[in-house]
């Protein structure tokens, strides 16, 4: 409903809005800029905006003490095993629901979309308990099934909005033409399905990042990623805020990069087609 | 247009994904029910029979039970009205020509890529913190005393870290709506005369009840389920015990899986019959 204003209205407007915006992303901004600082400068009173002088200590001490190598290695394998496995297995399910429907598609999606709300403590123990019967507590490969199936729908979800936008009249046109199958689903859809699918793996590879339940309750050492890192801090020792903010910015500046690209997908992604 | 043969392939290629997740709701979810009517301490003696009612009952007339759900009722519904007041704001100024648009997009959608631990642990300490955080050099430099947010006020603590990070959330979802909004309509509303409070409460608000819906269905959803953010902050101290994280404790720290499941299946009722809301808008949107 954008429409034309005055001059002046616009630039009130920008002011207002840079003012919010900035609000909104201070604290992420001080803490990339408290990471940079020595740890009696990051507590010092007033603080320091930008007048202090910038340091790369922190993150020295950080990547030497802790090894966090391991951590962001588990975040990358959890997170992205867990997104290709689950686009693997839906991009199949998304394609038959989009162009073969039947009659039950709709309660198959709606069933799916379910399973997403049921809340993780509610079922905290048995995984817990299967985890431990099957030696998988502690371990990637446990993570990997787990983020992969409670991300599950909402990859099934999207596939199928993006799916559905495409016109059906050239599958038609390609099976006419004689394309089996399988080279339907090869030459004909994935070209024009792969925006779609590169958009669903990148926001549920964030989402897969992030997750905070699972991760924190279902690791101790060897596969926990860096929300349980960055979590290891909430029992300070001593000075600590440089360091915390070495760690936090570490851990948040990929993702922020690459939710940056993802914004048109969160919406779409995260209301299940309900907002477009 | 669909061939017998392609239902048949159709029928294989969904398989994976609904057994999968047809497994994943059912087995633990059977379990949870199964382990709510038993007498269940790993530690001290197993599992040591039938309990009936037991667990339901007991878990409701503890004395933290009640005060965990009007936690959680004041955590949901603090940062409801907080994301979706802020969120409608944001979202009409941000519709507005404004110099640098995607730019302050990008600078208020941040949040929401941060992840819960960092940024519970950011607001704890290098805001909140009663002596070397930001807000209590701000409030010594207007003669107060430094508060304590986290023990003091520690309700409006986390409904605050928690709103920060959902605000993009609902901005962003109502921004998209805002833009789907007729400016024909608008605009002749505003030569009819119409004073900007009525444009606003006539014509904006209902276009946007659809999306403010969605928002608040599918965040109630997620904020009954908040996790992180209260165990590395207070660790359910100074009255920060959600009804979640009293789950939690019942089965990982009291190690009481029967009283504890009992919870979750009250957790697992109560988040239903949220979805069943949430699915029917959902379902609506696909015919």
């Amino acid at each position: 409903m954008a429409r034309s204003v005055t001059p002046r209205r616009k630039l009130i407007n920008t002011t207002i809005a840079w003012a919010i915006g900035l609000l909104i992303f201070f604290p992420i901004l001080w803490t990339i800029l408290t990471s940079f600082k020595t740890e009696a400068q990051a507590i010092a009173a007033p603080p320091i905006f930008l007048g202090f002088e910038w340091t790369l200590e922190n993150y020295r001490v950080v990547l030497e003490r802790s090894d966090y190598a391991r951590f962001l290695w588990n975040s990358i394998i959890i997170a992205g095993l867990s997104t290709l496995i689950g686009v693997a297995i839906a991009v199949p399910a998304a394609w038959s629901m989009a162009f073969v429907p039947s009659k039950r598609t709709k309660d198959i999606l709606l069933w799916m979309l379910s399973t997403k709300m049921l809340p993780a403590v509610g079922v905290l123990y048995p995984i817990y308990l299967i985890f431990i019967e099957l030696g998988l507590l502690d371990s990637r490969a446990g993570l990997v099934v787990v983020l992969m199936l409670i991300n599950l729908p909402i990859i099934v979800w999207m596939l199928y909005t993006y799916f559905k936008e495409i016109p059906g009249e050239i599958l038609e046109a390609a099976r006419m033409d004689g394309a089996t199958l399988p080279q339907e689903l090869l030459y004909v859809l994935t070209p024009m399905a792969i925006p779609g699918i590169a958009s669903t793996m990148l926001l549920n590879f964030i989402l897969a990042w992030n997750e905070a339940f699972w991760t924190l309750n279902l690791t101790a050492v060897n596969a926990a990623p860096l929300t349980a890192f960055i979590a290891s801090y909430s029992s300070p020792e001593g000075l600590f805020f440089a360091k915390l903010s070495a760690a936090s910015t570490m851990a948040i500046a990929p993702i922020l990069i690459l939710g940056w690209f993802s914004q048109k997908q969160l919406v779409r992604g995260l209301t299940f087609g309900a907002v477009k | 247009m669909a061939t017998k043969a392609s239902r048949s392939a159709a029928r294989i290629m969904m398989a994976p994904a609904v057994i999968l997740l047809l497994g994943w709701m059912l087995v633990p979810l059977i379990m949870t029910l199964w382990f709510s009517f038993r007498v269940y301490l790993p530690l001290r003696g197993g599992d040591q029979g039938w309990a009936g009612f037991d667990n339901y009952i007991r878990f409701v007339t503890s004395s933290a039970f009640w005060p965990s759900v009007q936690t959680t009722l004041i955590i949901v519904l603090g940062v409801l009205v907080i994301t979706v007041v802020f969120g409608i704001l944001i979202a009409l100024l941000l519709d507005q020509p404004i110099w640098g648009q995607g730019v302050v997009r990008i600078l208020v959608i941040a949040p929401f890529f941060v992840m819960p631990t960092v940024s519970a642990l950011v607001w704890k300490n290098m805001f909140m913190d009663p002596v070397n955080g930001l807000f209590s050099h701000l409030w010594r430099f207007f003669g107060a005393e430094p508060v304590s947010w986290l023990s003091d006020a520690s309700l409006p603590s986390i409904i605050m870290i928690v709103s920060w990070q959902w605000l993009p959330f609902a901005t962003l979802i109502l921004l998209t709506a805002v833009q789907s909004l007729d400016s024909e309509q608008l605009e002749a509303a505003e030569m009819d005369g119409a004073p900007w409070h009525k444009r606003f409460w006539f014509l904006v608000l209902p276009h946007l009840s659809r999306a403010i819906t969605i928002v608040i269905l599918i965040q109630t959803i997620f904020l009954l389920a908040i996790f992180a953010e209260i165990f590395v902050t207070t660790g359910g101290a100074f009255g920060t015990r959600t009804l979640s994280y009293l789950i939690f404790q019942r089965v990982l720290e009291s190690q009481n899986i029967g009283l504890g499941s009992a919870g979750g299946v009250y957790a697992i009722i109560l988040a239903n019959i949220v979805a069943i809301f949430l699915m029917r808008i959902v379902g609506k949107n696909l015919d």
